[in-house]
């Protein structure tokens, strides 16, 4: 009876120390994916060409360039330099937890200061145009914050 | 939508020397003990009843009225609709002289009582409201129209009562226009919808090719502001809802968003995004004359007019956060009015003049409160995971917002419906809708 007792607690504590450590390692996935509130990932991501990703993201409420962003942003201007044939558009978004029609302020806020880095490396005005869609399209469905995270972010499409 | 007349003939309007003996309703405060009240079928006899059954395939012409008034009154909260299993009287004996003892045996405080009949292809429906403790009748009204219009009969009949049991105006004959939503968040297809306020006459105004977004009435409830992305360009647009024809509103290199009328009529007010600053404009729909209205490098957005248009409310981050202003129709002296803790926005000017309805979010939360327009006495209604965009019924009395529920993350749990509130903070409840919904716009009054 008592074997059987601590046999059946012992279960019990692996159980429990398992889950601990699937927890663990879920929220270290998720440390790896923010930092200070801005997506770091890769999930989304799409490339423009080998090496030139299509998005860079941003902190609740702010449209401020991360260094990550900054990066990324010089590879597109580097891509777009060489490939002077093809104009983009910046399309800004917000995540879900803010009102409408400030988001729609806030992406195409964010959207510009894509466009802006892009000017400073050389990229003429007339070949980027800029959309916002504010929290209408998200790109990916689910109410935490790495979700929010993903969404808010300016994605850098062909245009042609 | 065809304009509808009606014709009004008041048979007799018995006004009391003494309104304190009769029945008055408090709506000012929340009310736990709604006025129990009997509303009879209207009387309509055999012949009307087939005729009609024939004509728009509504059985029992009179009792579909007196529901579509029921559950009116019942909405607001401040009404009970007592079961008309109990009732002891005939509609059509009680619609000539109620036995006044039958009513208050079963409680009934005031009681409604009618007529329909069908004629010459109109219909003619009259209906008298009692008090039953002082046995009198306090308003008696009737209407000719064509048939098609027999639940606007009810909401008219339903404005009539509350305005007589209440001293202001009603808010039944009036429509609400809001999007539509359909399909998984992250395509989601949104079209323009209007309906009537208890939910029912559904018209869908765009088919969902493009995203459409934050529809509004003008005053006189024939024209929609709102903004559209056809073409993927994102512009604010006017709607004639009885043509059908659409036009971009003024002609901007950007962005414009957040449309309202002015309550004129004669003018848009909304946001344009520029370089990634978006600041307040407006452009008078006669001359088309566009005039810049803030000039600020924040996001200056959300603005409403004051009732009397010497007035706008917005939302800007010029301090650095999401907050509300008001300042005068030309733009000058700009004043923030929310101090408290937390983000504001969507400001929304209540029609009475007195208040302004706003979306808080602190901690998480999301809030639909109001204040007055100095920014004093603020005050939360109601608290949520997800709401935002209140929008005053006509006589200022109730709020209709959206309200989003959470999703996991393969988007499942996602919902997005309507619902409104009393000023009280009470009688919270959510309006049926064919479809999830969301930026509902209230009407005004669509008769009177």
């Amino acid at each position: 009876m008592i074997f059987k007792k601590s046999t059946y607690n012992l279960i019990l504590a692996s159980i429990f120390a398992l889950l601990l450590s699937a927890c663990a390692q879920q929220a270290a996935k998720l440390d790896s994916q923010i930092q200070g509130d801005v997506y770091t990932g890769t999930d989304t991501v799409e490339y423009l060409a080998d090496g030139v990703p299509d998005r860079v993201f941003f902190a609740t409420n702010e449209s401020v360039l991360t260094t990550a962003s900054r990066d990324t942003l010089r590879k597109q201007a580097a891509w777009l330099r060489k490939n002077s044939s093809i104009n983009v558009v910046l399309e800004g978004h917000a995540d879900e937890r803010g009102t409408r029609e400030y988001n729609l302020a806030l992406g195409e806020r964010r959207a510009n200061a894509a466009k802006d880095y892009l000017m400073t490396y050389g990229i003429s005005e007339n070949r980027i145009s800029v959309i916002s869609y504010g929290k209408e399209r998200p790109v990916d469905s689910g109410s935490n914050p790495l979700s929010w995270s993903k969404n808010r972010r300016s994605v850098t499409v062909k245009a042609n | 939508m065809k304009k509808i007349r009606l014709l009004i003939i008041l048979i007799s309007i018995c006004l009391p020397l003494n309104v304190n003996a009769l029945i008055e309703v408090d709506i000012t405060r929340g009310n736990l003990n709604p006025l129990p009240i009997a509303v009879s079928a209207l009387y309509s006899d055999q012949d009307t009843n087939e005729a009609l059954k024939k004509e728009i395939k509504i059985d029992q012409i009179g009792n579909a009225i007196s529901i579509v008034i029921e559950n009116n009154l019942k909405a607001t909260g401040l009404f009970n609709p007592l079961e008309k299993k109990a009732f002891l009287q005939k509609p059509d004996v009680a619609h000539l002289k109620p036995r006044f003892e039958d009513w208050s045996l079963i409680k009934a405080q005031a009681l409604i009582t009618g007529k329909v009949e069908y004629k010459d292809d109109k219909v003619r429906v009259e209906f008298r409201l009692w008090d039953v403790l002082a046995a009198r009748e306090m308003l008696a009204i009737a209407f000719t129209t064509v048939p098609n219009n027999w639940r606007r009969i009810g909401h008219i009949i339903s404005d009539k009562i509350y305005e007589r049991l209440t001293g202001e105006k009603g808010y039944f004959d009036t429509r609400i226009i809001y999007v539509s939503e359909k399909g998984p968040k992250t395509k989601r297809v949104k079209k323009l919808a209007i309906m009537d306020q208890d939910g029912f006459n559904t018209k869908y105004l765009t088919l969902g090719n493009e995203l459409v977004l934050t529809p509004r009435f003008n005053p006189t409830n024939q024209m929609v502001t709102y903004l559209s992305y056809f073409k993927n360009l994102p512009r604010v647009y006017l709607l004639d809802i009885e043509t059908g024809i659409q036009e971009v509103v003024g002609d901007f290199p950007g962005m414009t968003f957040a449309p309202r009328f002015s309550p004129d009529g004669k003018k848009i007010i909304m946001s344009f995004a520029k370089d990634g600053n978006s600041d307040i404009y407006t452009m008078n729909l006669e001359n088309r004359i566009v005039e810049r209205i803030t000039n600020h490098p924040s996001i200056d957005t959300s603005p409403s007019y004051s009732p009397d248009g010497k007035f706008i409310t917005f939302n800007s981050d010029r301090s650095g956060y999401q907050q509300i202003y008001v300042m005068r129709s030309d733009g000058s002296r700009v004043k923030r009015i929310s101090f408290g803790n937390g983000l504001y926005g969507t400001p929304v000017w209540s029609p009475r003049g007195d208040l302004i309805a706003f979306t808080k979010l602190h901690k998480g939360k999301f809030y639909i409160g109001v204040m007055r327009t100095d920014g004093t006495g603020e005050r939360l209604l109601t608290e949520n995971y997800y709401q935002e965009a209140p929008s005053w019924s006509p006589n200022g009395r109730v709020l209709i917002f959206y309200r989003e529920t959470k999703s996991n993350s393969e988007g499942e749990g996602f919902s997005a419906k309507l619902w409104s509130i009393d000023l009280t903070g009470y009688n919270e409840r959510k309006v049926t809708t064919e479809t999830d919904a969301s930026d509902p716009s209230w009407s005004s009054l669509l008769s009177n």
